[in-house]
């Protein structure tokens, strides 16, 4: 069954005669309500695909938009505020309704109950709720957008949000404040899932490091969202009412806004990308056969990452006048986030190390986190001290500094994660060639786009003005196109998974020679996930016992 | 989240009755043993209090910044609520979380004549609770204590125009008044708001009890309210001291 | 019924028997409940200067300990629910030191 051909590790069956199963989780029912309704975790996977999708590309339009009016020095493509609307729903969609959803809805709520030999999630109603409650959010979102927009920034920042502005700003504030709740469904259901409803044999330490990383995002979704509930909900009233909790003139603080609301949102950082990481332990392991180099290490940095997220929070507000002894504090716990991050790099490097590397497109996504991240997590860093950081401050330093970390971080794991799972998703293997293309053309117009504004930023142009002098015209026009680039590289896996649905090669149950528990089931899996419970009677990104079984599967066919 | 859990009962055990466990029709199938659905079920539940602490847990922040920054305006404030409402009301509660406790008791015995007793006497110690609070809040509304455009500070700035014992507080202490007010109005409504809810659920549960679904054996749904209701019970406890208890004593 | 819990999951820190409370055990709580009530109200009317703040905090940390560990259970519950449990109440600790570590070192002396 299993023959290496050339520098690839695919294998599928004979495509002359190989066939989808019979049934599975797609075809068990049909119609709308079959979908509207369902408690399947595959299916809600394909929902929150569906809709995150749909999302990510609005709000990519916003960005592109964005882009478009700094391609001149003048505010001449729209107004000023106007362009404040744009960059406030393009950070509001794509943080709340794309990134921190992105990949727990998606291939967490997919894989979870494969990856731990489960039959559905601890809640099924639960999860089908977190849906509608995002769809929910979602829509308010639109509504405001369709309504007049909001010019906030995705901060909310008091007092301008509660005094200066005569945008849809509750409606905004409600949307996030009910997309939160579905963030807290999604993590109340994995945590409970992790725990209660392993295998036997599953123990903690022969888990995929995909779970862990899961896990340790779910407790932050779990511990840091409703703190950001509650702010919005003050902020509204503060708005509606003028009680005065973040109003200096009746004695309430705004600085206290920006503590409550970034110890939700940095945390909301680790939500975004520890999924991710979960993602790039799974390829980087499955690509170059080899058991993730010191996994231990990994599986506790990801919990590690995720306490260290609550002790940082006010390197967000070191210019906004808050103690300098207290900004100290914050500024040497940012630095120990790099440790648990390092240790990931580091030890997804020594898994490479001697493996047998091979390059499909997961693994060139993969790649380019790995760069990408690191770029982003060691700005980072420099955004941490605190000399730095007054310069760096509100220009495009940050600005690409955490899109690197989001975009080509989280974003980069998330098209890896579809890639690498989307054989075992539809059964269909995506076009090898055109989407390697994508995934370098994603890179490459990544880096164009937001190396330059590294370069805009150290110089001091400052983000969120729809004007700059001119000198700066030249870094600009490189960033749009890098853009224009990046934008084409996301189109391009749209149309060929599409095209894939129904011309792409069958992928068989594993196609990667991978040892995940959720391989070793049909692609696409069926509905009860499994005929009966598997005993997890070997260790985690163990190859040799794929090896001995599948060699054990050929005698008896033969 | 309750409805999907069912749950063991050592008492059918003691009480010799023959009764399958994996036979409750509230065993739902993705779930290997009956077992596993209860602790997945309270563990689930358990989480969800989780996020309430963090939920309550801004409004507490805010409260203790405000309350050193602006402690004289807290006190005098603070004295204007009644601390024999206050005082009944925390009895009520904790009265009513008994209550439901017993609940719980009487649903793993199986006895349902009692455990729909004790839901009512729940609701109606429930209704008590708001129907007094509700009075507080009628009373702040009438003084032009409630925070807002119409809050009025003259009772801080002249108590002795309204025969209260207080030194009167300089008018700029005395706005800040209202960030006390705007406080008890936040922590103390966001508690009523999830009585209100607590009710919404009792009710379902009462009708449920009285069909006799949580006393043969399947104890879930009243078991992970009972949490739920014991946990407000327990935000009222630090509420209480904190807004009604903060300087009762004499300053002079 | 006190002494049944303890066989079958003794080291398993993720699960714990299931027990029941007696109505008996429920009625102590009650009146200790009520009793420590009557107190933070009694104690908030003797001046003790900053001990005031001290005991009302003091005793709603006790009825909710009770009330935790008794009304709901989490006396009998699995490690890994009392951890829970922790584990809430230290990222709100964490909340509130490292905020007030802010305000408190921004004036000293001021506080």
């Amino acid at each position: 069954m299993s023959t290496a051909i050339g520098n690839t590790i695919v294998s599928l069956p004979d495509q002359s005669t190989a066939q989808l199963p019979k049934r599975h989780y797609i075809n068990n029912e049909y119609g709308l309500l079959s979908w509207l309704l369902t408690e399947d975790h595959k299916r809600i996977a394909l929902l929150y695909l569906f809709s995150v999708t749909f999302f990510f590309f609005i709000g990519g339009a916003f960005a592109g938009l964005i882009r478009l009016e700094l391609l001149t020095p003048q505010p001449d493509l729209v107004a000023a505020d106007t362009y404040n609307k744009f960059f406030t729903m393009h950070g509001l969609i794509m943080i709340f309704l794309f990134l921190v959803p992105s990949i727990p809805g998606v291939l967490g709520n997919f894989l979870i109950p494969l990856m731990i030999g489960a039959k559905d999630l601890a809640f099924p109603k639960l999860n089908l709720l977190s849906w509608y409650v995002y769809m929910a959010g979602g829509t308010l979102t639109l509504a405001a957008l369709v309504l007049g927009g909001v010019d906030t920034g995705w901060t909310f920042t008091t007092p301008l949000s509660t005094h200066y502005l005569n945008t849809h700003v509750i409606t905004a504030a409600m949307a996030i404040f009910i997309t939160g709740f579905s963030s807290i469904l999604t993590g109340i259901n994995f945590i409970v899932t992790i725990h209660r409803m392993r295998c036997p044999g599953m123990t903690w330490f022969r888990m995929p490091l995909f779970l862990w990383s899961h896990y340790a995002a779910s407790l932050l979704m779990v511990l840091g969202t409703p703190v950001l509930a509650t702010t919005l909900v003050l902020v509204a009233l503060e708005r509606l009412f003028g009680i005065g909790i973040f109003d200096p003139a009746k004695g309430g603080d705004p600085l206290l806004f920006q503590h409550l609301f970034w110890f939700y949102s940095h945390p909301a950082v680790y939500i975004m990308i520890l999924p991710g990481m979960g993602v790039v332990s799974e390829v980087i392991s499955t690509f170059s056969r080899k058991r993730i180099f010191g996994y231990t290490a990994v599986a506790f940095s990801s919990v590690a990452i995720a306490l260290f997220g609550f002790f940082v929070w006010e390197h967000h507000m070191f210019i906004m006048g808050v103690s300098s002894y207290s900004a100290l504090v914050f500024s040497l716990l940012t630095m120990l986030v790099a440790v648990p991050s390092a240790i990931k790099i580091f030890n997804w490097a020594f898994t490479l190390q001697k493996g047998s590397i091979t390059f499909e497109t997961p693994m060139l996504y993969c790649f380019g986190f790995m760069g990408l991240f690191t770029i982003g997590g060691l700005t980072g860093v420099f955004l941490g001290s605190l000399g730095m950081d007054i310069h760096l401050t509100e220009t495009y330093f940050v600005v690409a500094h955490f899109h690197f970390v989001m975009v080509g971080g989280g974003l980069m794991a998330f098209l890896a994660g579809i890639h690498f799972w989307w054989p075992k998703m539809t059964g269909r293997m995506y076009p090898e060639t055109i989407s390697k293309l994508a995934a370098v053309t994603t890179f490459i117009g990544f880096n164009l786009t937001f190396l330059p504004q590294f370069v805009l930023g150290y110089l001091g142009l400052p983000r969120r003005y729809a004007a700059y002098p001119p000198e700066f015209q030249v870094l600009n026009v490189l960033s749009t196109a890098g853009a224009t680039v990046l934008g084409f590289g996301y189109m391009l896996p749209l149309l060929y998974l599409a095209w894939s649905l129904k011309y792409g090669a069958i992928a068989g149950s594993n196609p990667w020679q991978a040892t995940g528990l959720e391989w070793q089931i049909a692609s696409p899996p069926p509905t009860e996930n499994f005929t009966e419970i598997p005993i997890m009677d070997h260790e985690v990104y163990d190859y040799e016992w794929l090896a001995n079984k599948t060699k054990k599967e050929v005698t008896t066919v033969g | 989240m309750d409805s999907a859990l069912a749950t063991t009962d050592p008492a059918d055990l003691h009480a010799g009755q023959e009764h399958g466990h994996v036979s409750l029709p509230q065993h739902r199938h993705h779930f290997e043993t009956v077992e596993q659905q209860r602790e997945a079920g309270s563990f689930g539940m358990w989480l969800f209090l989780l996020t309430e602490i963090m939920f309550f847990g801004g409004m507490f922040l805010a409260y203790l910044l405000y309350r050193n920054w602006y402690y004289p305006a807290f006190v005098v404030a603070s004295n204007q609520l009644s601390v024999r409402i206050g005082t009944i009301n925390t009895m009520v509660l904790i009265t009513s979380g008994f209550c439901m406790a017993i609940g719980v008791w009487a649903a793993e015995v199986r006895r349902r004549s009692l455990l729909v007793a004790m839901l009512v006497t729940t609701t109606l110690l429930g209704v008590l609770f708001l129907s007094l609070k509700y009075g507080e809040y009628h009373e702040k509304y009438e003084l032009h204590h409630i925070p807002g455009n119409n809050f009025n500070i003259s009772m801080f700035t002249n108590p002795a125009g309204y025969g209260i014992k207080e030194a009167p507080l300089p008018p700029d202490m005395a706005q800040k008044t209202q960030v006390f007010f705007f406080l008890y109005f936040a922590m103390t409504g966001m508690h009523a708001l999830h009585m209100i809810i607590g009710l919404g659920i009792l009710c379902w549960l009462i009708s449920r009890a009285r069909r006799g679904d949580f006393s043969a054996g399947y104890v879930a749904p009243v078991e992970n309210f009972a949490l739920y209701w014991h946990f407000i019970d327990v935000v009222w406890l630090f509420l209480y001291p904190l807004l009604y208890l903060i300087n009762r004593h004499p300053m002079h | 019924m006190t002494d049944q819990a303890t066989h079958a999951h003794l080291n398993d820190p993720e699960h714990a028997q299931h027990r029941i409370v007696t109505p008996l055990q429920y009625f102590f709580v009650y009146i200790i409940m009520l009793a420590l009530t009557g107190l933070t109200c009694a104690a908030a009317f003797v001046d003790l200067k900053w001990a005031n703040a001290v005991i009302a905090v003091g005793i709603a940390c006790t009825q909710a300990t009770i009330g935790a560990l008794f009304f709901m259970h989490a006396a009998f519950q699995s490690r890994l629910i009392k951890l829970t449990i922790g584990a809430g109440v230290f990222v709100f600790l964490v909340m509130v030191t490292m905020t007030m570590s802010d305000y408190m070192s921004r004036s000293w002396g001021m506080w």
